[in-house]
């Protein structure tokens, strides 16, 4: 804009994303044609003959588009529930069933396990109830999956549909209404084309992010092998080659996705119309009220039920709970076991420095990018949008192994370095995966500031870093919060990268909560991942931010 | 003796978007108002004076200090924004602060010079007020406040009446004057509305396409403008097609459709030759029916009080607007227009421009 700023910022930035985003993948898409003897197609070879390959990536393909069909079919009338009818608790429940979206999957998963798995409370209740000799059911494979996927990804559909039913004009319900059209035409003619654009970016968002899921189908999943579970188990066997093919057809796969659902731009809620959000319907015959509140009660409790499971879980003595149907003592004894033994303590540590850390760091970066691309429109800064978008498109699984790559190898003139098994490894993950996350929220930002305030500082005498300082944080302050919030809670719960990259020394709270889990320590996994749970709103309490939950 | 001058200044975007080779002077304690229709540059040269845009060429000197390179927080030009650019999160006092902070004045003069800023936009006791729950007059006056508290060189003026509305404009306009004259401070104005201009600048120097087309005292320009543009631009003309009959000593006679008129200055073409010709409404009087004069027909009497305004169509095709006493005609009448005043005292009633000339 101004007086020669030098613009060697979108180069730096250009540079920096290319060396810790770009770069990476590529050298998965080289590793995957190139072995120990030089280039080979033989990994390439294998997979396209292996039948077990073929229905991964099946697997994958088809529980995404199933996942959003339920999803769907969950979120959209519960959506519509709470934005056009009127009962009492509304707001409340309304804001309660929209908390699993910050809520970190494995914690949503670990819940559902002990709610419907086959030692969870449900089974146990029905067990009873007929008294069987067995669990009535094996909570596993592709339908277990889909469960847990349906119950965790409803809300991005809740979301979109709520925030793109507050944005239409009362007015055109109206206008259909004086046109001589009932409710289910205006619904069908009316009001749901008019929400597509919206369903369409819960759709994509649900696709992509079944597609890249992986707690549930690696708890879940059984023999049930879906893309990104198979490429961890193919890491974890040593073959290499074979892991970095996968990475890279799973990685082409939700390109393609984002492709075909329309430039990935559909992501964000419809925000337009006027601004004028339709009261709700007072519902008049007290028999749809009472049954609005059944139902919004109903389905509210039943969507919670896990959560709530896992804090009742957190407290059971441990060994105590065997054949009863509910836990027979109760001890607070989980949390100060975590609190009292510093080797169970070390991972929660850990969990916060690292977030934090990467919090902080992917804000630079974004605050960086804001200056650069949006106040300065330095040339390149396209690419740099692009690039900090990149971490969002591509599954968690496949940058973890990614980094794993590019990180495992020292070869200092061709820009890597060992960072594997040193304690950097994840922080790093941590910030590339947190990149999208912290620039969405706070390029948004930047673009909701008028520029002239910055010339009008600068008329004022202000130089540039004294306008940063004055001006434009302090104006950013809200998407700032938002951005950090949700950048920190990912980082915080993230269970997909770490999986790949941990290290003993560094292994964080998803770890402790798998590692609690296998060793049938059902109330210490619990109370981490109460502890999980309680940090992300507390985090969530504290950004004051409610409308990131829309995105 | 000139304290704010444009020397050969350019910024260029395109074939015609941007200021091209502008000079302008401006003496001490003046108002220049930068006129022009949109896209005509004027912005652009207001944010050259800011320094938020770096010419490609020439100079903006203050008191004969080069101020081209330095940046807009070391120039001291104060500058009021089109929406005001009050700092949301600061309040009414905090706004104006600002620049006194940023420039290292301490806390307690600070607070004098906030409350002296504040009361001299009548906004006196305003500082704890936040900048949303004001009206859109309070805020440009805050803007003001802001603007000149740090004591600029020069206050520089973006558009500062079109974001009011008409009843306010008015009165508003009156108060700047009086304000500005006041502080006695060199300032600069950009507007687009021609009463704003003229009211306001001492100097006013019309733009188009980012090249200065005239400069000099609203009233020159409207007597004597020096293209169509100008004289179209400023103030309310009718134009007609003639051609010179005769040149003499310091005159010369047009004709125009059957009406012949002499005209006391030299025209831009010679003898034979068509020539624009442009009517102010206040040039001719309207006359009965005769041979001599202009011929038309009333096609619209529009009745604004102390006198009228009237279409007349020519009977050569033109439509040209007078202005005269109400009684002067009626809708409908046949007419003949002859000049108001007498060719020999001096004032110029037609303007001639050479035909191709836009």
């Amino acid at each position: 804009m101004s007086a020669g700023p030098k613009r060697w910022g979108a180069l730096l930035l250009v540079a920096l994303l290319l060396w810790l985003v770009a770069y990476p993948l590529l050298l998965v898409a080289l590793e995957s044609v190139h072995g120990p003897g030089g280039w080979t197609l033989e990994y390439l070879r294998r997979f396209v003959v292996e039948s077990r390959e073929w229905k991964a990536l099946w697997a994958s393909l088809w529980t995404s588009v199933a996942s959003v069909v339920l999803a769907g079919m969950l979120g959209i009338p519960l959506a519509f529930l709470f934005q056009r009818f009127e009962f009492p608790g509304r707001r409340l429940l309304g804001a309660l069933v929209a908390l699993p979206v910050v809520l970190p999957p494995l914690v949503g998963v670990i819940a559902f396990l002990f709610l419907y798995g086959e030692t969870g409370f449900v089974a146990r209740l029905v067990q009873a109830v007929l008294r069987l000799e067995d669990p009535p059911w094996r909570l596993e494979g592709a339908y277990a999956i889909l469960l847990v996927h349906a119950y965790s990804m409803y809300v991005y559909f809740y979301l979109f549909t709520r925030a793109g039913l507050a944005s239409l004009d009362p007015a055109v319900d109206e206008a259909a209404a004086s046109l001589g059209a009932d409710r289910w035409r205006t619904l069908r003619r009316v009001t749901l084309p008019l929400l597509a654009p919206s369903l369409r970016g819960a759709a994509l968002l649900t696709f992509m992010t079944a597609l890249a899921s992986f707690s549930a189908p690696y708890i879940f999943g059984g023999g049930f092998r879906v893309m990104t579970t198979q490429i961890v188990f193919t890491r974890l066997n040593g073959d290499y080659g074979m892991a970095m093919v996968q990475t890279m057809v799973l990685s082409l796969v939700a390109l393609a996705g984002l492709w075909l659902t329309g430039e990935g731009r559909a992501a964000t809620a419809n925000g337009g119309g006027k601004g004028v959000a339709p009261a709700p319907r007072l519902i008049q015959s007290p028999g749809l009220r009472r049954a609005a509140t059944v139902g919004g009660w109903g389905l509210a409790l039943l969507l919670l039920l896990p959560h709530l499971t896992l804090v009742l879980l957190s407290f059971v003595k441990p060994g105590t709970w065997t054949v009863e149907t509910l836990p027979p003592a109760y001890t607070t004894g989980n949390y100060l076991a975590l609190a009292g033994d510093p080797e169970r303590l070390r991972p929660l540590v850990n969990s916060l420095w690292m977030a934090t850390l990467s919090t902080a760091a992917a804000l630079a970066v974004a605050i960086f990018a804001g200056q650069v691309t949006v106040r300065r429109r330095e040339p390149g800064a396209a690419l740099v949008e692009r690039l900090l978008a990149v971490p969002w498109l591509v599954p968690g699984t496949v940058f973890a192994v990614a980094l794993a790559t590019a990180f495992g190898v020292h070869a200092p003139w061709v820009g890597r370095i060992v960072l594997v098994g040193t304690i950097w490894i994840l922080p790093l993950a941590y910030l590339i995966r947190n990149l999208p996350i912290a620039s969405r929220a706070v390029l948004a930002g930047f673009r909701g500031l008028d520029p002239t305030l910055d010339d009008a500082s600068a008329s004022l005498g202000a130089g540039r870093w004294l306008t940063l300082r004055r001006v434009t944080l302090p104006l950013l302050r809200p998407a700032v919060a938002a951005g950090a919030t949700l950048a920190f809670v990912t980082a915080l719960g993230d269970f997909v990268t770490s999986i790949i990259l941990y290290t003993y020394d560094t292994r964080p709270l998803s770890l402790e909560i798998l590692a609690s889990l296998r060793q049938g320590d059902v109330g210490v996994a619990s109370a981490y991942g109460v502890l999980l749970m309680a940090l992300a709103a507390l985090v969530f309490a504290l950004g004051g931010e409610r409308r990131v939950l829309t995105r | 003796m000139t304290y704010l001058s444009l020397e050969r200044l350019s910024r260029q975007y395109g074939p015609n978007a941007g200021v091209f080779d502008l000079s302008l002077g401006l003496e001490r304690g003046k108002i220049l108002a930068l006129l022009g229709p949109s896209g005509s540059g004027k912005t652009t040269t207001l944010r050259l004076l800011g320094g938020f845009e770096v010419p490609d060429a020439g100079h903006i000197t203050v008191e004969g200090e080069d101020v081209t390179p330095l940046r807009p927080e070391h120039r001291r030009f104060g500058m009021v924004f089109q929406h005001y650019a009050l700092f949301p999160h600061l309040d009414v006092g905090e706004n104006v602060a600002f620049g006194l902070e940023a420039r290292g004045v301490s806390p307690a003069e600070t607070m004098r010079r906030v409350t002296e800023a504040l009361a001299l936009v009548d906004l006196a006791g305003f500082e704890r007020r936040t900048v949303g729950g004001l009206s859109g007059g309070q805020q440009q006056r805050v803007a003001l406040a802001r603007a000149l508290a740090p004591a600029p060189r020069v206050l520089l003026l973006d558009e500062p009446l079109s974001n009011l509305d008409p009843a306010l404009r008015e009165r508003t306009r009156r108060e700047l004057r009086g304000l500005i004259r006041r502080v006695g401070i060199t300032t600069v104005i950009v507007t687009h509305e021609q009463e704003d201009a003229f009211d306001l600048g001492d100097v006013v120097a019309v733009l188009r396409d980012g090249r200065l087309q005239q400069t000099g005292a609203p009233e020159a320009l409207y007597r004597t403008p020096v293209n169509p543009f100008v004289g179209g631009f400023i103030g309310r003309s009718s134009w007609l097609t003639g051609a010179v009959v005769s040149v003499d000593g310091n005159g010369a006679r047009i004709r125009v459709e059957q009406a012949e008129w002499p005209v006391a200055a030299r025209p831009p073409v010679g003898v034979g030759e068509p020539v624009r010709v442009m009517l102010r409404p206040e040039a001719m009087r309207i006359v009965p029916f005769e041979a001599q004069g202009l011929r038309g027909t009333i096609t619209d009497r529009r009745f604004t009080g102390a006198s009228a305004h009237f279409l007349v169509s020519t009977e050569g095709g033109a439509v040209v607007e007078v202005s005269a006493p109400p009684e002067s005609a009626a809708a409908g009448d046949r007419v003949s227009l002859v000049p108001r005043h007498d060719p020999a005292d001096r004032e110029f009633v037609l303007h001639c421009f050479p035909a191709e000339d836009r």
